[in-house]
């Protein structure tokens, strides 16, 4: 899978390649309009991310002549702006998904997946981990073949701690990616707490444990 | 009192003593007059007098004043000599008013073929009480007209004139600093209202620009710390996933995160505010309330089964409502999550959706909150760490933006009501 991150602040470049990387993907950079805009002609990416505030001129824009040359590279638009027009804009002209500043890693790998998973299969494949499979198309989850039935949310965190497997992913992360970003105020995530349980138990003789993680929050570890 | 009347008033005030004493000096220099010709004309009867003495001599005998209207007495060549032309007034009884009525007398000599006389011509004069009788009644007319004639002069002149002011100041009570008004001024050639109006428009649209430029700093800043924020979270997870930690190492890394993640709520918040007070949520579209607060409900499920306290949702009827989704979602979102936040413990939080209203309402202190500052930024009822003391804000800012009426009340329970026009 090949990636291109377009994105003007260094340590942010740094901080994205590098944990995309880790998931062996092959990285590329870009730090300005112009390299961005050369690479997009000559290569072709699985998924591009995309920051729309650079230097010399707007990632809107790119996108617009990605589109033009009739290419469907995935395109994520990451923005510091969060701005509502910005993301009608961009998903109108074509951006699978828009992901604001700041976020957590492990949000940045679920929709790097989703994306490459809706690109290269149309959503028609099995995920498989341990004994467990998923389809991500019909949201359906098996054990051993044998389904399992599970609620929206007790799903939601099943693919984000699959989409994170091995990596630590912690509370609020979770909270946000699954019960939204307006969970965000309350008093503790510890309510998270009553949906891994049941997961937990429906996942009884699956090969999967999720772990928790001194509180902090939740890894999927495989025996 | 409006200026227009209160000018009228000193006016009204100033012109009783300016009347009165412009009066009495007429009523002088009038009488000064009636005095002078009446004496002119009694020295003409003298010369006529003379005129006709030699062909009527028998003019010599007239000596009954009430016939001729003038007497002729003989005196000695010495009395002509010593005697000087006299005018003066004096009482007569007139026939026809059978009263006493002041003359005008003019007391005179004369020489006729070496014999001397003294002559005394008559005339009848103004009676003085009738004229200032008179003169009262005219000034009082005067006084009238004149005030009749400022009030109506006020009213249709002043009132054009002082056109410019009166639209400024139907304008500027409805004035909002955060709403794009326009104060139209009316043109003008008086230098007082050119003045006027371009100080206020100066003076508003300044106020305008900082508040602008205020508002659009805090959306700048809160901008500008995102990205800094996302590469300080971003550096951490990527620390924890890359470092073997012992625990309490990690707990420390977790706690740090915790706190950048609140750093970054209440940056989205702020961020959030000052959009709404920017006016940057355009997009407006029919909002069913009903589906919306179950979904909501739905999302805070968890959090309030956490706290063991039981959403309960009442639908009298459905709510629609036009306005900007994302908006609608944070402002019952706000709600419905201060209301679990704050609830009680085994206890419920209530939701009921009326045609035109709904409130939510939640047990919690026994006591009514302080309604003035429950909406205000930053002020926090509890001490509870996580929370921004922005959620309400937002709300009310939210609802103000499209005039749906939030208060807060208390009756056993805490309850916000909002109310859609």
């Amino acid at each position: 899978m090949k990636l291109l991150i377009i994105e003007d602040e260094p340590e942010m470049l740094e901080n994205m390649s590098q944990t995309l990387e880790r998931e062996h993907y092959i990285v590329e950079t870009a730090s300005d309009y112009k390299t961005a805009l050369q690479k997009i002609a000559v290569y072709d990416y699985d998924c591009i991310l995309l920051d729309i505030t650079l230097p010399d001129g707007n990632g809107l824009e790119l996108l617009k002549a990605l589109k033009l040359s009739g290419k469907d590279d995935g395109v994520i638009i990451v923005s510091a702006k969060d701005s509502l027009d910005d993301r009608l804009e961009g998903l109108n002209l074509g951006a699978d998904d828009y992901l604001p500043k700041p976020f957590h890693m492990a949000e940045l790998h679920a929709r790097v997946k989703a994306v490459l998973r809706r690109r290269h299969f149309e959503g028609n494949q099995y995920i498989h981990i341990g004994n467990v499979s998923v389809q991500p198309e019909n949201r359906r989850v098996t054990v051993d073949n044998h389904e399992i039935v599970l609620n929206r949310k007790e799903y939601d965190i099943l693919m984000y701690l699959i989409t994170n497997k091995t990596r630590l992913v912690t509370k609020s992360a979770l909270a946000e990616h699954v019960w939204g970003d307006h969970i965000d105020q309350s008093d503790s995530f510890d309510f998270i707490y009553s949906q891994i349980k049941n997961l937990r138990k429906k996942l009884e003789h699956a090969t999967i444990n999720i772990e928790a993680v001194y509180g902090v929050g939740y890894k999927l570890e495989t025996d | 009192m409006k200026l227009l009347n209160h000018t009228s008033k000193y006016l009204a005030i100033l012109l009783v003593p300016l009347i009165s004493i412009w009066a009495f000096i007429f009523y002088y220099a009038m009488l000064d007059e009636i005095y002078d010709s009446l004496d002119d004309g009694l020295e003409n009867q003298k010369i006529l007098l003379l005129e006709r003495l030699p062909t009527n001599p028998e003019i010599l005998e007239h000596n009954d004043l009430d016939l001729w209207s003038h007497a002729i007495t003989p005196i000695s060549k010495k009395q002509y000599e010593q005697f000087e032309d006299r005018n003066s007034d004096t009482l007569m009884y007139m026939l026809n008013e059978r009263d006493f009525e002041p003359v005008r007398v003019y007391e005179t000599t004369l020489a006729y073929n070496d014999n001397y006389y003294k002559v005394k011509f008559i005339t009848s004069m103004v009676e003085e009480d009738d004229l200032i009788q008179d003169l009262v009644v005219y000034l009082i007319v005067l006084y009238a007209s004149l005030m009749i004639a400022i009030v109506i002069l006020n009213n249709l002149m002043l009132k054009k004139i002082w056109k410019p002011f009166h639209s400024l100041m139907r304008q500027l009570p409805d004035f909002r600093i955060e709403k794009n008004h326009h104060i139209k001024t009316i043109d003008t050639n008086i230098e007082e209202f050119k003045l006027l109006n371009t100080s206020i428009t100066t003076l508003i649209d300044q106020s305008r620009a900082r508040y602008l430029e205020q508002q659009h700093f805090i959306e700048n800043a809160s901008h500008e710390l995102q990205t800094p924020l996302a590469i300080i979270i971003n550096k951490l997870e990527l620390f924890l996933e890359n470092t073997k930690l012992p625990a309490d190492d990690i707990k420390t890394m977790a706690s740090v995160l915790d706190n950048l993640g609140r750093l970054t709520r209440l940056n989205k918040s702020l961020l959030l505010l000052s959009k709404i007070e920017n006016r940057q949520f355009v997009d407006e579209e029919t909002i069913d309330f009903n589906s919306l607060t179950a979904n909501i409900i739905g999302d805070f499920e968890d959090l309030a089964s956490h706290k063991h306290i039981v959403l309960h949702l009442e639908e009298h009827s459905n709510l629609n409502f036009q306005m900007n989704k994302d908006l609608a979602v944070v402002l019952m979102t706000n709600l419905v999550k201060n209301a679990i936040i704050h609830g009680q413990r085994n206890n419920t939080v209530t939701i009921k959706i009326h045609e035109k209203s709904i409130s939510i309402s939640n047990f919690g202190v026994a006591e009514a909150l302080n309604a003035n500052l429950i909406f205000s930024r930053f002020k926090k009822i509890s001490n509870d760490k996580k929370s921004t003391g922005l959620g309400l804000a937002i709300a009310k800012a939210i609802s103000e933006k499209y005039g749906i009426g939030l208060e807060y009340r208390y009756s056993e329970e805490h309850i916000f009501k909002l109310t859609f026009f």
